[in-house]
């Protein structure tokens, strides 16, 4: 195995700043999305007092989910010592502070009032895993920044073990507090589950490999850097692991569920008439998120291409958005259950009348909100990764991998 | 001594400073907690648990008569449907604090009209999960937002069991002065604590039942006809299974 050297991104710089002025422009956007909705008021989005959060939730949980997967990688190389993953972790590092920073920022411009920010920051009802949250995160972006300046820096490069370790447990812990949003919420049918928090964990394993891959691979594509073999099947051999856990995570999820009689309305509504949620359950949770990037992980000849391996990273990103998306409004849609053994037959507040399910259609503002949050985690990557030494020149097979045999 | 050179020379300004403050500033909040400063001087203390009981026999289905005073009484009245928005959207985004709600007993068909408002638990799920300690329960038992310091996450929305809280959607132009609102904050019933609070043992929504269905009182207090009612009668409180102990009770459900 060589010595391996990090280089800043070497792309040419009209291209760099063409990227980064098309990503500016998305957040720009999202920015006057943001202004609209505060000064008009949410009434201009698609929420209501029935569905009370909504796309932007579902991106910045998305985001926030992912931030603590993206981590993964870097955790295999300093807690678990696989050398092969050590040059690949600054990158990883990177896109946690980044996917994270980008996730909060969605859903904090999305409160009724975002600028009383600073009484979220002084005021704390330690009974609240909101509160817990807040500690969490701005917690998880410095242990991360430290773990990093321990890769980066070679004179501190002995800590990075220790760091790494420290950040490896308090993404667990993390990403149980982001599951635990729901899990604690004893009022609604779909969230009351203790298996949220590791379904949360395990999911944010897959969300976080695949956007770890893409960028990877366009980073290294656009540089025209070497990505051999070796590192990226077993990359994407981890992420079939992933997926195949997420997806058995999904069905216990819905087969606990389905054991005890007063979960079976709600169960009926997610899996067989509960329209658009019951589609996305179907197409975009199972089929897209992990049926079909299982299929081609595994396929011994799909699974070895990297047009295959980019389809598949991009089919558990998009099916991991509708898997919150059902968890996240899915659950709010269906009507709780005020009164069991009784139907509402009227009610003047929308408290789902013989069973009816709350409306809820995503507005365009939202949309851009949460669009705008992905823009900024690019750019914060983009940019780091030109200034900073983040990636390795190669990671061709005679580089990245200790066993290589020249063939 | 001359430490109090001209006595009367301060009194007269301090005087004249004082109603000056009075006719220019915020005259009319002052002027009112002057009027008032007699009850709301003492603090509320856990001796009082505010409560109600609902009897849904004599709620009389098709009536609002609740919903119009609570509307009226908290400024739910005053505002208005957003220029743009749909009939609809309007519906499913203004704040409601109190709502009748009818249902159907599924093996029996035996028809309940009721109306639900927040339960005041006394373990409120919505002042567990809140972050900043907005939502918040007071001593004697009424859970309500302080909107200086909600922030406008809803959490407490998504907690509720009762699907008892609106967040204000929309711009306000005008409120009633014992119920401020603001755009992006949460808000519920609150057991008209204005009212209580000046003295006051009775709610709007209870004022305006001509049926008699609603009962209001200190639960504390053997001799109020609400503790009285709830020793008479069985009664029940809704998804009792959560254990909230609610504030809010029903008979013949």
């Amino acid at each position: 195995m060589k010595k391996m050297h990090f280089r800043e991104w070497g792309i040419e710089s009209t291209r760099y700043w063409g990227l980064l002025a098309v990503l500016a422009g998305l957040a720009a956007v999202a920015g006057i999305a943001v202004l609209y909705m505060e000064h008009e008021g949410h009434w201009v989005t698609g929420m209501n007092n029935q569905v009370v959060w909504g796309l932007p939730h579902v991106f910045a949980i998305f985001l926030i989910v992912a931030a603590s997967g993206a981590l993964n990688v870097a955790s295999i190389g300093s807690v678990f010592g696989k050398k092969m993953y050590k040059p690949l972790a600054p990158l990883s590092a990177l896109l946690a502070v980044s996917l994270l920073i980008g996730g909060l920022l969605v859903l904090v411009l999305d409160l009724g009032q975002p600028t009383r920010l600073i009484v979220a920051m002084t005021k704390y009802n330690f009974k609240s895993i909101f509160a817990w949250n807040i500690y969490l995160y701005v917690g998880f972006l410095v242990i991360v920044v430290a773990y990093l300046w321990t890769m980066l820096d070679r004179k501190v490069n002995k800590y990075t073990k220790t760091a790494g370790t420290i950040a490896f447990v308090w993404r667990l812990i993390l990403t149980t507090g982001t599951g635990s949003i729901f899990g604690f919420l004893v009022a609604r049918q779909g969230y009351d589950a203790a298996i949220m928090a590791p379904m949360f964990i395990i999911m944010s394993f897959a969300y976080g490999l695949a956007f770890y891959l893409l960028v990877l691979m366009y980073a290294f594509k656009a540089d025209g850097r070497e990505l051999g073999d070796a590192i990226l099947f077993r990359l994407k051999n981890l992420l079939g692991v992933f997926v195949a856990a997420v997806f058995y995570f999904t069905v216990v999820y819905h087969l606990t569920n389905l054991y005890g009689t007063e979960n079976h309305a709600y169960e009926a509504f997610i899996l067989l008439n509960g329209g658009i949620y019951t589609f996305l359950f179907w197409g975009g949770w199972m089929l897209m998120g992990l049926l079909l990037p299982m299929g081609i992980l595994y396929h011994p000849g799909l699974g070895k291409t990297r047009g295959g391996i980019v389809a598949a990273s991009l089919m558990v990103l998009l099916g991991g958005m509708s898997a919150i998306y059902v968890i996240v409004i899915g659950g709010q849609a269906f009507p709780m259950a005020m009164f069991p053994g009784q139907t509402i037959i009227a009610s003047g507040f929308f408290d789902g009348v013989n069973g009816q399910i709350a409306s809820y259609s995503p507005s365009l503002p939202e949309l851009l909100l949460g669009i705008g949050g992905v823009a900024v985690v690019l750019i914060m990557t983009f940019i780091a990764i030109r200034m900073l030494r983040f990636l390795p020149e190669s990671l061709a097979d005679d580089v990245a991998d200790p066993h290589h045999v020249k063939g | 001594m001359s430490t109090q050179p001209d006595k009367g020379r301060r009194a007269f300004l301090g005087t004249a400073a004082g109603a000056a403050a009075l006719t220019t500033v915020a005259p009319g909040v002052f002027l009112h907690a002057t009027a008032n400063a007699a009850p709301r001087a003492d603090a509320v203390t856990d001796q009082v648990r505010w409560g109600m009981l609902i009897d849904t026999s004599k709620c009389a289905d098709g009536c609002s008569d609740c919903v119009s005073a609570c509307d009226k009484e908290n400024g739910l009245d005053l505002m208005i449907k957003p220029e743009g928005a749909t009939d609809e959207q309007w519906a499913q985004q203004k704040p409601r604090w109190i709502r009748s709600v009818t249902i159907k007993d599924n093996l029996t068909d035996r028809v309940t009209t009721l109306p639900m408002m927040c339960q005041h638990c006394e373990h409120p799920p919505c002042v567990d999960v809140c972050p900043t300690g907005a939502s918040f329960r007071r001593d004697d038992g009424i859970v309500m937002v302080d909107r200086h310091t909600c922030i406008g996450c809803r959490y407490c929305m998504m907690a509720c069991p009762y699907k008892a809280r609106s967040f204000i959607h929309e711009n306000i132009q005008l409120k009633e002065t014992a119920a401020p609102r603001g755009k992006g904050c949460v808000e519920s019933c609150n057991f008209c604590v204005h009212r209580l609070d000046d003295g006051g043992t009775t709610t709007a929504c209870q004022d305006a039942c001509e049926h008699e269905a609603i009962v209001f009182g200190d639960l504390k207090d053997p001799g109020s006809a609400v503790a009285q009612a709830l020793q008479s009668y069985d009664s029940v409180q809704i998804r009792a299974d959560l254990k909230l102990n609610t504030g809010v009770r029903y008979t013949k459900i």
